[in-house]
């Protein structure tokens, strides 16, 4: 593989899979939890 | 229950059906977005325009009309709680007939779609013995599909016939069995499934001899083609095709997650999910062809290919020629097969979803009755002598005049027509890990439809100028414009029809999340 195929094979993993990583972490970060107004109302 | 707005949601997910989990959701989502075209045409659509520099317009028109476009489905499904038809409806009575024509357009996908399935179920069998002996395509297209001249034909071909039937027993299986149950479970198995089976096939392909060259010959970048509008409109197009947007199955899946889910974060992981299994997709593809071009000692150009040339024309060859060819092929059709699975599933559910809630009728009844006349009018045109001709032409119409047309529309209507994005970006937002502002609302009505008439513009020229594939003009006016054009008025006249119950379209079923902030 030549140099600059082998960068952008590079350039298209880091930002397509490491997209997908950011993704998830950003995502399990934020749990769905209901709002407060709704938590009473359930109680 | 059932007096206030909490316990109609709650009623309603009891009778509609729902996801158990967000997770559920998103594998759901997934497996609708991840189908064939990851699979047999991102690679050489990578590879034709512009190889590595191609990664620039992807990720481009990923994040200005892919990800924003997954938004505004989500946005409908998800605050009007209903199937395309019900949501567009539910927002605005008069907007109802594009909802029936995204439903209109599933029903014409479906009965093609389980053709290909079925003929990669018989492909994962061939590969085992290599059936298709030194001419795998006089293979396919004679002995296999038994195709003669381009026009109809009513002779049956047993070998397609019967794993077609068993496909559509299987999806009416899974269909019978419900939202969480049929739709959610088959995802939640088959796509784990489908990455493990398709990153060992991606590996064995990397150590045949000549895989490096193959990804050579995908990633070198032609920088010059950033300057070219058509490898703009071929990136906005395969992210558009790729996605599973605008033609009613992100809204019908979104209906069924729990309103308090985080939509734009989920919608970010499916996004890049999809994206993710194209590029995994591409090198796997490539790796193989270029063992194929050393093997015959050409160039990779030369044996580059997509779609059907290339899954049952071009990796038949490479499985007869690779060493343990036997285990690429039935890993090549065995994730054919699933993928496929899981996106032909969510077609279905947006025609079974749209005819229960227009007619209150049971899943069993809506299924039954949606399914049974779709593998009827599947097995009567694509088990003949004439499918192949036939399906080709459909695909190529549905998704240029079908897809891409409603979708441009109906997200011009949404952003300008009835100006409601504000209201959408203020729902998406509430409790969300991203804010869907400003920025989003300018995507949405200005740069993703610029993008899309472009693509849609391009190919409407090109299928003006010269008749797609050569094929005879009576078959593409019936079956390509006439089957573009039937849908649509089939849309519009099924909104004619009186809703069972006229309750179903009151603001009481609306998930009000963020509508007053």
């Amino acid at each position: 593989m030549s140099g600059s195929a082998i960068v952008m094979m590079l350039v298209a993993m880091l930002i397509i899979w490491g997209g997908l990583a950011l993704a998830v972490v950003n995502l399990r970060r934020s749990p769905d939890i209901p709002h407060t107004d709704e938590v009473s109302h359930e109680i | 229950m059932g007096t206030t707005p909490e316990g109609v949601h709650e009623e309603a997910a009891a009778k509609r059906g729902a996801f158990s989990s967000r997770q559920v959701f998103i594998l759901a989502a997934i497996g609708s977005a991840v189908g064939l075209g990851n699979i047999w045409r991102f690679p050489y659509v990578a590879y034709d325009n512009g190889g590595g520099a191609f990664v620039i317009p992807y990720i481009v028109a990923l994040l200005t009309a892919g990800i924003p476009f997954l938004f505004l489905d989500y946005a409908m499904g998800h605050r009007f709680r209903g199937s395309a038809p019900l949501s567009f409806a539910r927002l605005r009575r008069g907007t109802e007939g594009l909802g029936w024509w995204q439903v209109g357009i599933c029903f014409m996908i479906a009965i093609y779609y389980a053709a290909v399935m079925a003929w990669a179920v018989r492909y994962t069998i061939f590969s085992v013995n290599k059936a298709w002996g030194d001419d795998p395509e006089g293979f396919f297209f004679g002995e296999f599909l038994q195709a003669g001249d381009p026009g109809v034909d009513a002779t049956p071909v047993w070998g397609v016939l019967i794993p077609l039937l068993l496909v559509w027993v299987a999806i009416l299986a899974v269909m019978l069995l419900g939202v969480q149950k049929g739709v959610g479970a088959s995802s939640v198995i088959f796509i784990p499934l489908l990455v493990v089976a398709f990153v060992i096939l991606v590996v064995r392909s990397l150590f045949l001899p000549g895989a490096a060259e193959g990804l050579d010959a995908l990633f070198t970048p032609n920088w010059g083609a950033l300057t070219d509008a058509t490898v703009w409109a071929a990136a906005y197009g395969q992210i558009f095709f790729s996605l599973s947007i605008g033609f009613g199955i992100m809204i019908t899946y979104s209906s069924y997650v729990h309103k308090h889910t985080d939509m734009p974060g989920s919608g970010l992981v499916v996004g890049f999910a999809n994206s993710s299994f194209e590029l995994l997709a591409g090198i796997g593809v490539f790796a193989a062809l270029g063992f194929m071009a050393q093997a015959n000692g050409v160039a990779v150009g030369d044996v580059a290919t997509s779609g059907i040339g290339l899954a049952f024309v071009a990796f038949p060859a490479i499985i007869s020629e690779a060493p343990a060819g036997a285990l690429i092929g039935v890993l090549f059709f065995f994730s054919l097969v699933i993928a496929g699975f899981t996106s032909m599933v969510s077609i279905v559910e947006v025609v079974i979803s749209g005819v229960r809630d227009k007619f209150e009728m049971t899943r069993t009844g809506a299924t039954i009755a949606v399914t049974i006349p779709m593998a009827v009018l599947s097995l009567i045109f694509f088990s003949t002598t004439s499918g192949i001709y036939v399906l080709d032409i459909i695909d190529h119409f549905i998704n240029q005049f079908g897809i891409l047309l409603v979708a441009v529309i109906s997200m011009l209507i949404l952003s300008w027509g009835l100006r409601v994005l504000p209201t959408f970006s203020a729902h998406l937002s509430d409790g969300s890990s991203i804010v869907v502002g400003a920025w989003w609302r300018i995507l949405v009505s200005i740069v993703a439809p610029i993008g899309l008439v472009l693509v849609l513009g391009l190919s409407f020229w090109e299928d003006l100028k010269t008749p797609y594939e050569g094929y005879p003009g009576w078959m593409l006016g019936v079956f390509g414009w006439g089957g573009a054009a039937a849908v649509i008025v089939f849309g519009f006249l099924a909104a004619q029809a009186k809703w069972r119950d006229p309750e179903a379209l009151s603001e009481i079923h609306f998930n009000e999340k963020g509508a007053k902030s």
